[in-house]
C-alpha cells in the first residue's frame, strides 16, 4: 500500500532521530529555508575544506518529509566535493519529478534517499522533500 | 418577499442536496472535515446564482431597464435575507463586502484610522485569526496607536482576569472573535461589550465562524460591529456582510471609492450615497450575494437552533471518540456547549502535515497548519494543529471514519 511506502521506517528513524542536527558557530555558508503554505523550516549552516563539504548541521521543524530529507541529505553531502553534490541534488531532484522513468534510482548512489521516492507519488508532499535541498542551494550559492 | 415555511429537516436527506458530498477523493467516499474553512454548497445555492445569471444578469442600482431592475431587486433581496437572518432592524444594516477580511478591514480603515491617534488602544484576544490581527497592526503603524491582548487561560477560554486594568480612557477599540477557528472557544461578547461601553470603546466581532455555527440576533449582542463571510455558511465565495450599529456607520468613513457609493461627484469633492451603499464602491459580487441570500434561507430552513444542536451533537460525539486515541491531544474546551464545532488536535509526534496525507489516502479531507491564527500556535506551543471541522452535514459516520484512519496513523507511525 502507498502509505506504506511513503512512511518507511527508515523515514520515520531520520525524523525522530535526525543527523547532523545542530548549528555550527563558525559556518562559511548559511541559509534558512521555509514552505509558508505549511510551515516547514529548515536552518542549515557549512563549512568547507577546499572544495569539499567539511561539516554540514541542520535544525528544523516540520513534518517527517521535510525533517527526514534534511537528515538524510546532510549524511549524505558531508565530506562531498561540491560537484559530487550538484550531482546528487540532480539525482535527487529527478527521483522527485511526478514523470515517471528517467534515470534508475542507483541505491548505492543514493542510500537513504532512497526511500524517499514513495514521495513523488503524493505531489502535494514534494515541496516537503524539496525543502532542504533548495536551502542548500541557497547555501552554497553564497559561497560562490 | 415571504421565506418558505420552516420544516425540520431530516440529516440523511439533507445530504443529498450536497453534490459534492457524493463524490470521491482517492477513490473513497468523500467525508469533509473542513467546514470551517469553508463550506460546501447545497444545490438551492448553485441554482440561485445560476439563475441570477441565466434570467436577471446586468448591473444593479444603474439601468433604467427591468432586467436591470429584476437584477438590483435580487441583489437587495439578498441584503434582506441577509438582515433577517441576523435580526437586523434594517437592511441597511447590512453593508455587503467580499467577505470577513474586508468587513474588518473595511472597519479598520473606515473607523479606526479615523478615531485613533498616538497612545490609544486596540484590545485583542491571542486566539484572534490572523484577519482580525494585522488590520489593526496596520492600523497602528497609522495611527501611533498600541495593541493590547487578552490571553487564553489553560481551558482554553479568554482569560479575562487581566481586563479591569486594560480598560481605561485610553481604549478604543475591542476586536474579539466570536467563535475561534481553532480551539472552537466562543469569545466572551458580552463581558467585553460591557466592558467597551464604560470607556466609550467600539467593540467589533470577528464572527466568521460565530454566525454560521449558532442562532445570532446581532443587534441584542450589543456589539458595534460584526463582520462574518458566506462562504462558511453554505454560500460562495467572494461576498460577506458587515453589520453595524446605524451610529457608528454614520461615523464611518468610506475606505474604498468609486462607483456606485456616491451621490455626487465633482473636480475635487464627492459626497456620500447613503449607508449602507456608501460603503460598496464599484460593482459588488452580485451573483455571490443572490448566493448568500438563498444560503441564509437554506440555514433557515434547518432552523439554526437545529443547526446549534447539531453541531453540539456531533462535536460531543467526535471529542468522546477522540478520547480513545492514545497520545491524542485536543486543544480547546471539553464542554460541547461552550465551543463550536471546530477540533484541533495533535497526535504523538505525527506531523498535522503527516496525518493529513494519511487522512487524505482514506478520502477525509481535514485541515493541517496553523490556522492563520500564528498567535495562537505560539501560545499553545506548536508550530501546527491538525483540525477536523463540522457542519449540517457531518454524521457519526464520518466521525468513526476519521477515527480510525487516526488508527491507521498510528500504526504507520510505529505507534501501535
Ligand atoms: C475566525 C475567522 N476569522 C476570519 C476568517 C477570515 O475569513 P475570510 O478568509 O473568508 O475573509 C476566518 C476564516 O478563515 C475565520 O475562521
Amino acid at each position: 500500500m502507498s502509505l506504506d511506502q511513503l512512511y518507511r521506517e527508515v523515514i520515520l528513524d531520520h525524523y525522530r532521530s535526525p543527523r547532523h542536527s545542530g548549528s555550527l558557530e563558525h559556518p562559511d555558508a548559511h541559509a534558512d529555508g521555509h514552505n509558508p503554505l505549511c510551515g516547514d523550516e529548515i536552518s542549515l549552516d557549512l563549512t568547507f575544506d577546499g572544495d569539499r563539504v567539511s561539516d554540514i548541521r541542520i535544525s528544523g521543524r516540520g513534518c517527517s518529509i521535510s525533517q527526514a530529507s534534511a537528515s538524510m541529505m546532510a549524511n549524505a553531502v558531508s565530506g562531498m566535493t561540491l560537484d559530487e553534490v550538484r550531482d546528487l541534488e540532480r539525482r535527487f531532484k529527478e527521483m522527485m519529478s511526478i514523470e515517471e522513468g528517467g534515470e534508475e534510482i542507483d541505491v548505492k548512489v543514493m542510500g537513504d534517499l532512497a526511500a524517499l521516492q514513495g514521495v513523488r507519488r503524493f505531489p502535494v508532499r514534494i515541496k516537503c522533500a524539496d525543502l532542504p535541498w533548495t536551502t542548500l542551494d541557497e547555501a552554497l550559492s553564497q559561497r560562490s | 418577499m415571504i421565506d418558505p415555511p420552516l420544516e425540520r429537516v431530516d440529516l440523511s436527506r439533507l445530504r443529498d442536496d450536497f453534490p459534492i458530498l457524493q463524490t470521491e477523493m482517492n477513490g473513497r467516499p468523500l467525508v469533509y472535515l473542513d467546514s470551517a474553512a469553508t463550506t460546501q454548497k447545497p444545490v438551492q445555492v448553485l441554482d440561485a446564482m445560476d439563475a441570477y445569471y441565466r434570467e436577471a444578469n446586468a448591473n444593479v442600482h444603474r439601468g433604467a431597464y427591468a432586467l436591470a431592475q429584476e437584477a438590483t431587486e435580487r441583489y437587495e433581496g439578498a441584503r434582506g435575507k441577509v438582515a433577517r437572518f441576523v435580526n437586523a432592524d434594517s437592511s441597511s444594516e447590512i453593508v455587503f463586502t467580499r467577505g470577513t477580511t474586508s468587513s474588518i478591514n473595511m472597519v479598520a480603515y473606515g473607523w479606526g484610522l479615523h478615531h485613533l491617534g498616538e497612545g490609544d488602544r486596540i484590545l485583542l484576544t491571542t486566539m484572534e485569526h490572523h484577519a482580525n490581527v494585522v488590520p489593526w497592526q496596520l492600523i497602528c503603524r497609522h495611527t501611533g496607536a498600541e495593541l493590547v491582548y487578552l490571553p487564553i487561560d489553560a481551558d482554553y477560554m479568554v482569560d479575562l482576569a487581566g481586563l479591569d486594568e486594560l480598560v481605561d480612557s485610553r481604549l478604543k477599540i475591542i476586536g474579539i472573535s466570536g467563535m475561534s477557528n481553532v480551539l472552537g472557544t466562543i469569545g466572551p461578547v458580552a463581558v467585553l461589550v460591557e466592558a467597551a461601553r464604560s470607556v466609550d470603546a467600539i467593540v467589533i466581532v470577528d464572527g466568521a465562524q460565530m454566525v454560521p455555527h449558532s442562532p445570532v440576533d446581532l443587534p441584542a449582542l450589543g456589539a458595534d460591529f460584526v463582520a462574518f463571510g458566506a462562504h462558511k455558511m453554505l454560500g460562495p465565495t467572494g461576498v460577506g456582510a458587515l453589520w453595524g450599529r446605524p451610529e457608528r456607520f454614520e461615523e464611518m468613513e468610506p475606505a474604498e471609492g468609486g462607483g456606485e457609493m456616491i451621490r455626487d461627484v465633482g473636480l475635487h469633492e464627492s459626497s456620500w450615497a447613503d449607508v449602507p451603499h456608501k460603503f460598496e464602491a464599484g460593482t459588488p459580487p452580485i451573483a455571490e450575494a443572490v448566493g448568500f441570500g438563498a444560503a441564509v434561507d437554506y440555514l433557515s430552513a434547518i432552523g439554526m437552533d437545529e443547526v446549534r444542536r447539531h453541531e453540539i451533537d456531533i462535536t460531543s460525539y467526535a471529542l468522546q471518540r477522540l478520547a480513545e486515541v492514545p497520545d491524542l491531544k485536543v486543544y480547546g474546551p471539553v464542554d460541547p456547549a461552550a465551543r463550536g464545532g471546530a477540533v484541533s488536535f495533535t497526535l504523538a509526534d505525527v506531523h498535522p502535515h503527516d496525518l493529513a496525507t494519511i487522512l487524505d489516502q482514506e478520502g477525509i479531507a481535514i485541515r493541517a497548519g496553523h490556522h492563520c491564527a500564528k498567535p495562537l500556535m505560539r501560545v499553545l506551543d506548536v508550530p501546527a494543529t491538525a483540525r477536523a471541522s463540522f457542519y449540517v452535514h457531518s454524521t457519526t459516520d464520518e466521525v468513526d471514519a476519521l477515527v480510525s484512519a487516526l488508527w491507521e496513523a498510528r500504526r504507520l507511525f510505529g505507534l501501535a
